[in-house]
């Protein structure tokens, strides 16, 4: 047995190492440290992402000799001009009108799940629960939606369910629908938002679980306590202090939406989303100033969003 | 009188099987209408899971909850007469202050400003007059205490439950809360529960005093019944101090097998006529008594000494002799 007095610390007194130098003088000099740690993720966002997003919007106001197929560095208006265009306006608004869609939709179908996860999932359950919904994220994006095409194709997985379940006329019937409707599920806008939901549901459910995870039980107890009925207390409580949540999730789910360019390029009725317009336009076109143009849309939608998130009082409750 | 909360054989297990705990285990309890009573307990005692069967957080596994007589034992909380104080206060922080106290009128409806009215009032009532427009987090935690008070008030409920709404301030608002809330009980008329696990508290803001320990009510009764008389070792002991003696030293110091004797009612004195005398081991100051330990064959006795009337304490280590009335021996029973 070894004494007390018998131990194996070293006496740190004395002993300037060049480590300890080193911890010597970020403890007497706070900001090294924090330059240390922020320095280069500021650096990342203030030159590389701010940069290119200042390029991009300079990129704007070029233009693209038809002629030479060269970019004509001047300051001009002609790429905003064109983005009014019918066919250009019309597919803004249906980017738009998806967004909005599919984050209704997300935001309707994760909160009771991100509820029961956060207030009434315990232990294993609870840890099946989180697996469950971060799994999709775990494959590729690209695996899991040509996965989809084959369950919504016409001979897919969806369209035989319906015919076992006898109810083939309501899918028919479905897809019937102008607008939404199409050949098959997998050539149809319903389509095409059924794999939005999807591949984003993950980014809504999440940041609402954390938000109604930070209500103490006793707020909930005290609402009930006061006599508020359980409608009530989701409506007056739970609801707002899950705003903030809400509202992250749909900051994802609806920039997610308007940028994407690759779900409706395969599953959909081959109308154009934004984001195929600007993967075109800068790829096989190669009018980097209109795509830059076009991408300042989605910015703006997304501006506005948050503006108007803002006035709701979304984020009161941080 | 009528009863304001009655407690008919009520139990609660939490978990199932070999892990299951028993958290109150069969009380019978009567709280009358007008009354300020505290159950008194140590943490873990199960005096707050009394409090939230009342308030329908918990239901009784068994047994039958009655307020004002009738039979809440499965209503859910918002469908009973009873308002809560709750520890950590629980306002709604995305709400203003006026609208948190105005929170129960809101659920019933009540126009906006017929409740807002009714709402600044109660805020001058617990002395927080112009405070209504701020938001809880920019209050301190005395005034939240006192905005929680105003809310669970405004819809003049039955029975007012308070779980060691008190715990969370300093002493000296905390005492001064104390006499606030005696002062509001009497004026209000209100049946006040209050839940603690400081005898002070206990002792003197009580009608009655309920003490709590492992799940059962181990006695019921008035402060001083509950002081001066317990009826167990574990009462003796937790509500104030106690020197509990048993075996051959209680029969020798006090001709009881097991006695209960307080601190304060022991003096020292001279040799003749002691009833004990020992070696003085520990000395502890605390500005209005002195606590001094004495090793007497078979027994510590502890001994308080008002300050002022002994003088300088003697030297620890010295012989010293310790007088006490025989009116001061309370025989408990033994175990």
């Amino acid at each position: 047995m070894r004494s007390a007095s018998d131990t194996l610390i070293e006496p740190h007194v004395g002993a300037a190492g060049p480590l300890r130098r080193l911890s010597d003088l970020l403890y007497g000099h706070r900001w090294l440290l924090l330059l240390a740690l922020l320095g280069p993720v500021l650096l990342w966002f203030g030159v590389i992402y701010l940069g290119s997003l200042f390029a991009l919007l300079a990129n704007a106001f070029f233009r693209l000799d038809d002629f030479t197929g060269q970019v004509v560095r001047e300051v001009g208006f002609s790429n905003f001009v064109a983005l009014l265009e019918p066919a250009n306006l019309d597919s803004a608004r249906r980017t738009v009108v998806m967004a909005i869609a599919v984050t209704l939709t997300c935001t309707v179908l994760a909160f009771p799940l991100a509820f029961y996860m956060a207030r009434h999932a315990r232990g294993a359950q609870k840890a099946a629960l989180y697996i469950a919904v971060m799994l999709p994220l775990w494959s590729s994006y690209l695996v899991r939606l040509y996965a989809w095409k084959l369950l919504l194709a016409k001979e897919g997985a969806i369209s035989w369910l319906a015919q076992q379940l006898h109810a083939q006329w309501l899918l028919d019937a479905l897809l019937a629908t102008p607008a939404i409707g199409g050949p098959s599920l997998s050539f149809s806008t319903m389509g095409t938002f059924i794999v939005f939901v999807y591949m984003w549901l993950p980014f809504m459910v999440l940041p609402i679980m954390a938000a109604i995870e930070r209500i103490p039980a006793s707020t909930l107890e005290a609402s009930a306590d006061l006599g508020a009925h359980p409608a009530q207390t989701f409506r007056s409580v739970i609801l707002p202090l899950a705003m903030p949540g809400v509202a992250a999730g749909s900051i994802f789910t609806f920039s997610l939406t308007l940028g994407d360019y690759i779900i409706p390029q395969v599953i959909g009725d081959s109308t154009l989303y934004i984001g195929q317009i600007v993967y075109r336009q800068q790829g096989v076109a190669g009018n980097i100033p209109f795509a830059a143009a076009f991408s300042l849309v989605p910015i703006i939608v997304i501006g506005i969003y948050l503006w108007l998130a803002k006035r709701q009082g979304a984020f009161d409750a941080l | 009188m009528t009863a304001a909360v009655s407690l008919d054989r009520v139990s609660c297990t939490f978990g199932a099987g070999a892990q299951a705990v028993r958290a109150v285990d069969g009380v019978d309890l009567t709280i009358d209408a007008g009354e300020f009573f505290t159950l008194l307990g140590p943490s873990g005692s199960g005096k707050t899971t009394v409090l939230r069967m009342i308030g329908g957080f918990t239901l009784p596994t068994s047994g039958r909850v009655f307020i004002g007589g009738q039979d809440v034992s499965q209503l859910p909380p918002y469908a009973r007469p009873v308002n809560t104080v709750f520890q950590d206060y629980a306002l709604f922080p995305h709400m203003s202050v006026r609208d948190n106290v105005a929170y129960p009128l809101m659920v019933k409806k009540t126009p906006r400003a017929a409740r807002e009215a009714k709402a600044d009032e109660l805020l001058a009532q617990v002395q927080l007059p112009g405070v209504g427009s701020r938001r809880p987090a920019q209050l301190s935690g005395g005034q939240r205490q006192r905005v929680a008070l105003a809310r669970a008030l405004i819809s003049e409920p039955q029975v007012l439950l308070l779980d060691e709404p008190l715990g969370a301030l300093d002493l000296k608002l905390r005492e001064q809360m104390q006499s606030e809330l005696k002062a509001l009980q009497r004026r209000l008329g209100i049946t006040f529960l209050f839940i603690t696990h400081d005898q002070h508290e206990a002792l003197s803001m009580s009608d009655r005093i309920g003490v709590f320990n492992r799940g059962r009510l181990e006695q019921v009764g008035t402060p001083q019944q509950v002081y001066d008389t317990p009826t167990t070792r574990f009462v003796a002991q937790f509500v104030g101090a106690a020197n509990v003696l048993d075996g051959d030293a209680a029969r020798r110091l006090t001709g009881q097998d097991c006695a209960m004797l307080r601190p304060e009612r022991i003096t020292l004195g001279p040799s003749s006529g002691a009833r004990a005398e020992g070696q003085l081991s520990e000395v502890q100051y605390f500005g209005s008594f002195t606590r001094l330990k004495v090793q007497t064959p078979g027994a510590t006795v502890q001994a308080d000494l008002p300050a002022g009337l002994t003088g300088v304490a003697p030297e620890l280590g010295s012989t010293v002799h310790l007088h006490w009335d025989a009116s001061a021996v309370h025989a408990l029973a033994a175990g």
